[in-house]
């Protein structure tokens, strides 16, 4: 071949293929894989944060009465951060970011991203933006108060007129730097996955990941610009006196939630089927099956996906729609039941007559698989906008929102963890470690949010520090619940450092025939450019 | 039987694969930093709360300038160099059409505010918002602007606008680079027109930005939409400059194919503007 020339030369030529070393290796860096990992760091960097103020407000409610919060209105503030800080700096970076950025490509038979610049602005930006929400934090909002108490939802007229500091704007113009930075990532995502297949791997031999992330990456270009232009009338409400949203001015405030819940719907997905993504892969591994009805579960990520878009208003039903309106949410709401339900048997289904091999990231799936029921069939109970007058702003609802993402796309992430952790570091975690870990953080979640169905259908209503003495019992419960879940965390932590410290080699496919897909095919760790020569696939 | 360009090496001591692979750049993270300085600068702007109150929102706005500046100087020399291949070519038109399917969801919103107030003025409900506008789109009190005046005109600016980047674009097919620049120069000269009319048309306005719906929705649907144009025209005298520098081929020319798709999607995006916030319900 006449390109047949030493390694060492053909690097020279191509400054690309080298390793950049220091710290421009990370900060200027233009490789999916260091991009990944930064992803991945920084999730579970927010991820300390987002657990230290869920654990602050578990303690606060453990018992009845103000214990920490001598203003209350910092709980709402630790409520918004909360929120905040889990969907956009931990449950999307991990997912897409992270994991997408770090398999995407090796799993398509691809070198790369499309446009790896672009890639590394995707997390520089979150990274600016994680600045600014934690600046909020310390800049005045409510009177008499620091910080943004408005919850993720940034309600006008509590964020407009209840919220006369700068706090709020702080909020505002981290989700416009977010938004950004996800619009950029699914962009680069979708023209690599359209273009940058492997030869002979058409739409229908995509591994089930890429398809996830692929419609994820449609519903962010779709939505996202959405809520930009929902916040940017947010802005200019508060500092230059429009009136969006103002009724003294003629504007509407339902008008915002209608912009926000239109993104915000889809948002549930964009976190939800990354997970359901990583979920087919890994059931699939450790069943030692291809997947059961690859078509169907394609398909029932498509129609999630779109019938996503057209169902935001179940999250209004109190605010004065229309009958005929609400019938048609609750309908259209009651429809993604249908694909979901397809996806949660034919996971069972794969798992059905498979050598099933009880592996850490497999306990995470099955896990997965019955949190996530539980969390969807409490979605098809709010559906209904009857019992939503009684529900909506209750615990219910707090706790159906865990079980699909605290505990449905957090499960998922750790699955994924386990799975890749071989091919990302090449180091074998300890099975007993990861196993401790699940069945920990299994029970004490469980202990955690399944209360507070009890809670939300009794009547305690979410976003506010106290409840009267009645709910006593299960709250004291739910926060027993958190301090075990935290313990989790602390054991996942040790486990991360022991594989570390224990240096066990990976092999390039540690887990049998069961992994198909094209990254068991590449040495452990992944080296730093794969697919110089393409992989044909059959 | 096709052979997969996939498949083609790229040439002696080449890659197996036609893909881009760039080396470590300084541009993102510059970019997001500015963008950091741009966002927290306009806060400290806003409440007054440094000396000079503007200085770190123009030190972002700098460093954003800055970086677009060097980034795309970066981009442009790699097409020079041949590094675009035409795998390449098809990833960066996905890139482009993608990112102006999300500028089109941006204007969704815009459009969704306009029609919740345009559609739907009276909801009894809604007591209070109903006594301001008076259950009538217009607003009561609101005297609105005559479409067949200037509306109108820049109407035609846009779409002659839109028909001279196109046939700049068919000259340079053809080979004919001074028509490209004639016709670029038309564009860009069409496009300053229109943004001179519409500071016209905002500066002369019978109605407020401030305290009123009607205002709100107008002048941040169509100021977006001209902040677009201005944007667009920008675009298409970077593609004339290039044009006199000798860059863009008759076969290989994607910058100036992307600025003529960029200035189509300000093109209809202005048409549904005209349509309904100026005669629709004007």
């Amino acid at each position: 071949m006449a390109g047949a020339t030493s390694t060492a030369s053909a690097t020279e030529a191509r400054p690309e293929l080298q390793i950049p070393t220091g710290w421009r290796r990370y900060l200027y860096s233009t490789n999916h894989k260091d991009i990944g990992t930064l992803y991945l760091s920084f999730a579970l960097l927010a991820s300390l944060v987002g657990t230290f103020l869920s654990i602050a407000m578990r303690l606060e409610l453990h018992e009845p009465g103000l214990q920490y919060f001598s203003n209350p209105q910092y709980y709402n503030v630790f409520v918004t951060a909360h929120g905040l800080i889990m969907i956009f700096f931990v449950l999307m970076p991990a997912l897409i970011g992270g994991f997408g950025n770090w398999f995407v490509p090796m799993m398509i038979g691809a070198p790369d991203m499309a446009f790896p610049r672009l890639n590394n602005l995707s997390f520089w930006f979150l990274a600016a933006s994680f600045t600014l929400l934690v600046s909020s934090l310390f800049f005045a909002g409510a009177p008499g108060s620091t910080g943004a108490g408005t919850g993720w939802t940034i309600y006008p007229l509590l964020s407009t007129k209840g919220h006369p500091g700068p706090s709020v704007d702080f909020v505002i113009l981290a989700l416009h730097l977010a938004g950004a930075s996800s619009i950029l990532g699914a962009i680069n995502f979708i023209a690599t996955i359209l273009n940058m297949r492997a030869p002979g791997m058409t739409m229908h031999k995509m591994p089930l990941y890429v398809w996830s992330i692929l419609i994820t990456a449609a519903l962010l270009v779709l939505a996202l610009p959405v809520l930009a232009g929902a916040i940017t009338m947010l802005l200019v409400d508060r500092n230059f006196g429009a009136t969006f949203f103002a009724p003294e001015g003629g504007g509407d405030p339902i008008l915002f939630q209608h912009l926000f819940w239109f993104f915000g719907h889809p948002e549930v997905y964009i976190m939800a089927l990354p997970a359901f993504g990583i979920i087919s892969t890994v059931i699939a591994t450790f069943a030692g099956k291809s997947i059961f009805g690859y078509l169907g579960m394609v398909y029932a990520m498509v129609s999630i996906g779109f019938i996503g878009f057209v169902v935001w208003a179940h999250h209004m039903y109190t605010v004065g729609l229309n009958a005929s309106t609400q019938a048609y949410f609750v309908t259209a709401s009651l429809l993604i039941a249908v694909p979901t339900g397809i996806k949660i048997f034919s996971w069972i289904a794969t798992m059905w007559g498979g050598s099933i091999d009880f592996k850490t990231p497999m306990l995470w799936a099955v896990g997965f698989v019955f949190l996530f029921t539980v969390g969807g069939v409490t979605g098809v109970v709010l559906a209904n906008a009857g019992v939503d007058r009684v529900l909506h702003d209750t615990y219910f609802v707090v706790a159906h929102f865990h079980y699909v993402l605290s505990l449905g796309a957090l499960f998922a992430i750790f699955a994924g963890w386990y799975y890749w952790f071989p091919k990302m570091t090449g180091y074998m975690y300890s099975e007993v470690i990861g196993h401790t870990h699940f069945w920990l953080t299994f029970v004490s979640v469980n202990v955690l949010f399944f209360p507070q169905h009890f809670l939300g259908a009794a009547g305690m209503p979410r976003r506010i520090a106290d409840y009267p003495d009645a709910f006593q019992g299960w709250n004291f419960v739910s926060s027993l619940g958190a301090y075990g879940a935290a313990f989790g965390a602390a054991v996942f932590f040790y486990g991360m450092a022991e594989a570390f410290w224990r240096k066990r080699p990976a092999p390039a496919n540690p887990w049998g025939p069961g992994a198909t897909t094209l990254e068991w095919t590449l040495p452990s760790p992944a080296p730093f450019h794969q697919f110089e020569t393409l992989p044909r696939i059959a | 039987m096709t052979v997969d360009p996939r498949l083609e090496a790229a040439g002696p001591e080449g890659p197996g694969h036609p893909y881009q692979l760039v080396a470590p750049s300084p541009w993102p993270i510059r970019g997001a930093f500015s963008a950091l300085l741009l966002a927290s600068g306009l806060i400290l702007w806003i409440y007054d709360l440094i000396w000079p109150p503007w200085i770190v929102f123009a030190l972002g706005a700098l460093g954003v300038a800055a970086t677009m500046i060097g980034w795309w100087r970066d981009v442009i020399i790699e097409a020079e160099n041949h590094e675009h291949t035409p795998v390449v070519q098809i990833s960066l038109r996905y890139g482009m059409l993608l990112f102006i399917c999300s500028e089109v969801m941006f204007f969704v919103a815009w459009f969704w505010a306009f029609f919740n107030s345009a559609l739907f003025p009276a909801d009894e409900i809604q007591v209070v918002r109903d006594q301001v506008i008076g259950g009538v789109w217009p607003p009561q009190g609101i005297q609105t602007e005559d479409p067949w005046g200037l509306p109108l005109l820049m109407t035609v600016i846009l779409l002659s606008s839109a028909g001279a980047v196109t046939w700049a674009h068919g000259r340079l097919l053809k080979g004919d680079r001074r028509g490209l620049k004639i016709g670029l120069a038309i564009t860009i000269a069409l496009g300053i027109i229109f943004t001179c009319v519409q500071a016209y048309e905002f500066l002369n306005a019978k109605f407020d930005y401030s305290q009123n719906i009607y205002g709100a929705v107008f002048f941040m649907a169509t100021g977006f939409h001209g902040a677009h144009v201005i944007i667009g025209t920008i675009f298409l005298s970077v593609c004339l400059l290039r044009a006199f520098l000798g860059q863009f081929t008759s076969s290989e020319h994607l910058g100036l194919i992307f600025a003529a798709w960029y200035w189509h999607f300000v093109d209809v995006v202005w048409l549904f503007l005209f349509t309904f916030v100026y005669v629709w319900f004007g």
